[in-house]
């Protein structure tokens, strides 16, 4: 009875070791970087761990088709290295001795990529299925691109202070007007508030009567010469 | 002569002329050091620094500055002071045949106020993209079916796509005009809208502005100066760039670009700073004043480099870690062993032993050579600098965002200054000739001025509009200022006479130019500027001019193409760089053609003297 056991075990064992191995038909590879993603949390790579991926793949086969009765025994684990990467196989429970086809589940997988990365704490570059492509989600485009609307401010401010300084410019312009047509309009060269050049008078440096002034007059070569 | 009037005698008492006065002597100086101080201090010094031997190049950068750049710019803006008028009436007024140095200066002012605002457009978008979460260029989009990102984003960098497509839309060859980039059409309205509520009515609103855009700055710069110090590997950026390495001073080219960085650093010949000293009180001391402004602008460009090379060398070591740390995770993944087992520091010595050990293997994964050295000399000026390199090293910071907006509004308010000075040197000789009446306010002239250059800058919004601006910057904005500043020396020293405008210095100042102004005004800057202007020509056309092309379709990409200029295009640079300059001789021509004609009559002289001596009679008595 048990020679009968122990040569089904091992023959289940040999066939598991066929099924199961790096490049296997239907067999995937997949690399888990812990301390990347966690740091100083990591938890370390251990047996429970591998039940845990097993649970999770025969989990995925089952939400994936939903008549599925893949139990967790079907997933077969190998080769696990220190990096923490290792192969896996999902074989077929009606039949036996063959394995789900890969496109069923990569499908699998793809559907429940979430869940199996939530369950160890990690994402889709720190938790790599080899083969199968995740899908990028689409970019978060808000219905105005914001630099419309920093823009529009920035656009409202300046026209503002446009305005703003013309109105007041021309309210200048209009006192101004106004008070010059009040007081007696002086022609004089020199405005009149503004007089003292060096304690003299401007008006009488009147140069409406043609006051020549003697520095210059005689300060000929002082000017370049046509 | 007569009793000094205090330089600060408050503004009502000296209005005698109806001309604009500075509110204040501060507010002068700062829009002179604005003006100076632009984009170029940020993103061509920090390069010219690194590529030309670190601390060796102050060097001959302070050799040009004390030979070239401070003589030149106290003689514009004595001349400016003691004349109060703008370049064209000044130069008018020094000798008529030498009208043209004015209208030349005039013609390059309108020429780089259209495309130097139009990179302040750039600066703009760029800020007002970043206020997004994540930064919009550090990400590549997906493309149009969703199952990967975009192409062309992937082979370059996100930060290069987010450049040459979402912001210029560039096209692969400067005669494939495009589209107008209507994003860019609605930026350089908003900054032509400010440029002109800055400039509505002269330096009266020049004035406040400037105390913010000058001042601003200089803020930021200090807290990217602090942040950029705590960065990683900021040290290694620092010592890159001032490691001096004297060897290199025996090469030619270093002289000439540090001569020509310092010309166009202090914004020379542009006419600006004629404008901006006519507005002083004629008793002012010009000498101080300009030696003031050249040391600050100096002193700026090596502020500006320290944080803008911490920067540089954070994004350095980033990169070399990335590239181990991309070494590494291949190495672990290949040879399926534990993470973390290998680390930056004891990467060669696992390199080495595995090499030895499984050579195939290693030479299988490919690996690329990561050396810091490279990573440090890769070299980047200009627009290259703020849009490319810089935003790739503000996403590595946290806080990426502020970090951004505060970049982007520095590189604008330097701009803006710098503007400030290009809208004056077209604004106020524009008034001071017969062709616009007295009546007609200044808020009506300044918004026709930024409306017209609005409208012809359109042609910069274009696929093709960053080439255009380079061709602008090269040729426009760079020889004929050489030409201009050269007739300028000259005309003062020899045709004006050096003794007569000592005088009218000393008038000004109270005290006699001393021997350095002398020497250096008649004989070293013209000679300087001449054997600059050989060299810069002989340069140039030692070989066809080309440009660099961004196209997807390039076998190298994301290397950029060489291409030459066709035939039109050249055409049009040899027009931008001559126009200014044909002025000169056009304008004394005119004027010999015009005495010749009308010599016999006496009459003529005496009308322009009165003329003369009526508008000067009010500020020369005293």
């Amino acid at each position: 009875m048990l020679r009968v056991l122990l040569l089904a075990f091992s023959v289940v064992a040999v066939a598991h070791a066929e099924l199961c191995k790096p490049d296997a038909q239907n067999a995937f590879k997949v690399r888990l970087s812990i301390k990347a993603a966690l740091g100083d949390n990591a938890y370390a790579w251990d047996a429970n761990e591998e039940y845990l991926f097993k649970a999770m793949v025969a989990f995925a086969m089952r939400r994936y088709s939903s008549k599925s009765t893949t139990q967790i025994s079907n997933v077969l684990l190998c080769n696990v290295t220190d990096r923490v990467s290792f192969w896996f196989v999902v074989t077929d429970s009606t039949k036996n001795v063959t394995t789900v086809p890969g496109s069923e589940v990569e499908a699998a997988i793809r559907m429940n990529r979430n869940r199996i990365n939530s369950a160890f704490l990690l994402n889709d570059k720190t938790l790599q299925f080899l083969e199968i492509s995740s899908t990028l989600s689409p970019p978060v485009e808000s219905s105005t691109p914001v630099w419309l609307t920093v823009f529009g401010v920035v656009l409202c401010l300046t026209v503002a202070g446009i305005v703003f300084l013309i109105v007041s410019g021309i309210q200048r312009h209009k006192k101004k007007s106004k008070e010059s047509s009040e007081t007696e309009n002086l022609e004089e060269k020199c405005e009149v508030t503004v007089t003292i050049e060096n304690g003299i008078p401007c008006e009488t440096l009147d140069s409406k009567a043609g006051h020549v002034n003697g520095v210059y007059a005689a300060d000929d070569e002082r000017f370049t010469s046509l | 002569m007569s009793k000094d009037l205090s330089v600060d005698v408050s503004p009502e008492s000296l209005k005698e002329d109806g001309r604009p006065k500075w509110d204040n002597k501060f507010q002068y100086i700062l829009s002179c050091i604005g003006f100076a101080v632009g984009l170029g201090n940020v993103w061509r010094f920090p390069y010219l620094c690194q590529i030309h031997g670190g601390g060796a190049f102050l060097i001959p950068y302070f050799i040009a500055l004390i030979f070239e750049g401070i003589p030149l710019l106290h003689l514009e803006l004595a001349l400016g002071q003691r004349l109060r008028r703008g370049s064209i009436g000044a130069w008018n007024t020094i000798s008529p045949y030498l009208g043209g140095v004015g209208v030349g200066s005039w013609m390059v002012s309108v020429l780089v106020s259209l495309y130097y605002n139009t990179v302040l457009t750039w600066v703009m978008w760029y800020f007002i993209n970043s206020f997004q979460e994540p930064l919009p260029w550090s990400v590549c989009p997906l493309n149009e079916n969703r199952t990967g990102l975009s192409e062309e984003c992937y082979e370059s960098t996100a930060v290069n796509y987010f450049w040459y497509r979402k912001t210029l839309n560039i096209t692969p060859d400067v005669t494939e005009n495009g589209t107008l980039q209507w994003w860019l059409v609605l930026c350089l309205a908003a900054c032509w809208g400010i440029v002109y509520l800055c400039t509505i009515r002269g330096i009266e609103t020049t004035g406040k502005a400037i105390y913010v855009t000058a001042i601003f700055p200089y803020l930021v710069l200090t807290i990217f100066l602090i942040h950029g110090l705590t960065l990683p590997g900021a040290t290694e950026g620092l010592a890159y760039l001032f490691t001096p390495n004297l060897n290199i001073l025996k090469n030619p080219r270093v002289w000439l670009d540090a001569a020509t960085q310092i010309f166009f650093s202090l914004s020379l010949a542009f006419g600006g700073l004629i404008a901006f000293s006519s507005y002083n009180p004629p008793k002012n001391d010009c000498e101080k004043d300009a030696v003031t402004v050249a040391i600050v602008n100096c002193m700026t460009s090596l502020y500006a480099s320290i944080p803008v090379f911490s920067v540089l060398g954070f994004k350095a070591t980033t990169g070399y870690w990335d590239c181990l740390d991309r070494n590494i995770i291949s190495i672990i993944n290949k040879f399926d062993l534990p993470e973390q087992s290998i680390m930056r520091q004891n990467y060669t010595i696992w390199i080495r032993l595995l090499n030895s050990s499984y050579p195939e293997k290693i030479a299988g994964l490919k690996l690329k050579s990561c050396d810091l050295q490279e990573f440090l000399d890769q070299s980047v000026s200009g627009t290259g600098l703020a849009f490319i390199v810089f935003t790739q090293a503000v996403i590595l910071m946290p806080g990426s965002q502020a970090w951004a907006i505060l970049f982007f509004i520095m590189l604008f308010s330097l701009g803006l200054s710098s503007m400030f000075g290009n809208i004056e040197g077209v604004f106020t000789p524009l008034l001071e000739l017969q062709i616009i009446s007295k009546s007609t306010p200044k808020e009506l002239i300044t918004g026709i001025i930024c409306l017209i250059s609005f409208l012809i800058a359109l042609c910069f919004t274009l696929g093709s509009g960053s080439y255009w601006i380079d061709i602008f910057d090269s040729y426009a904005g760079s020889l004929p200022l050489l030409v201009l500043a050269f007739f300028e020396v000259t005309g003062i020293a020899y045709v004006y006479n050096i003794k007569r405008f000592s005088k009218d210095v000393k008038w000004m100042t109270g005290r006699q130019p001393n021997l350095y102004w002398q020497i250096t005004w008649r004989f070293i800057s013209p000679l300087l500027l001449l054997i600059v202007f050989v060299a810069f020509v002989a340069i140039q056309i030692q070989k066809p001019p080309s440009y660099a092309a961004w196209n997807p379709k390039y076998e190298d990409f994301p290397m950029k193409e060489e291409k030459v200029y066709p035939p039109w295009v050249l055409a049009i640079c040899m027009l931008l760089a001559v126009l200014p300059c044909i002025f000169v001789p056009l304008v004394a021509l005119f004027h010999l053609i015009k005495r010749m004609l009308g010599s016999k009559d006496p009459r003529s002289n005496l009308l322009w003297w009165k003329k003369l001596q009526e508008s000067m009679s009010c500020d020369l008595t005293g």
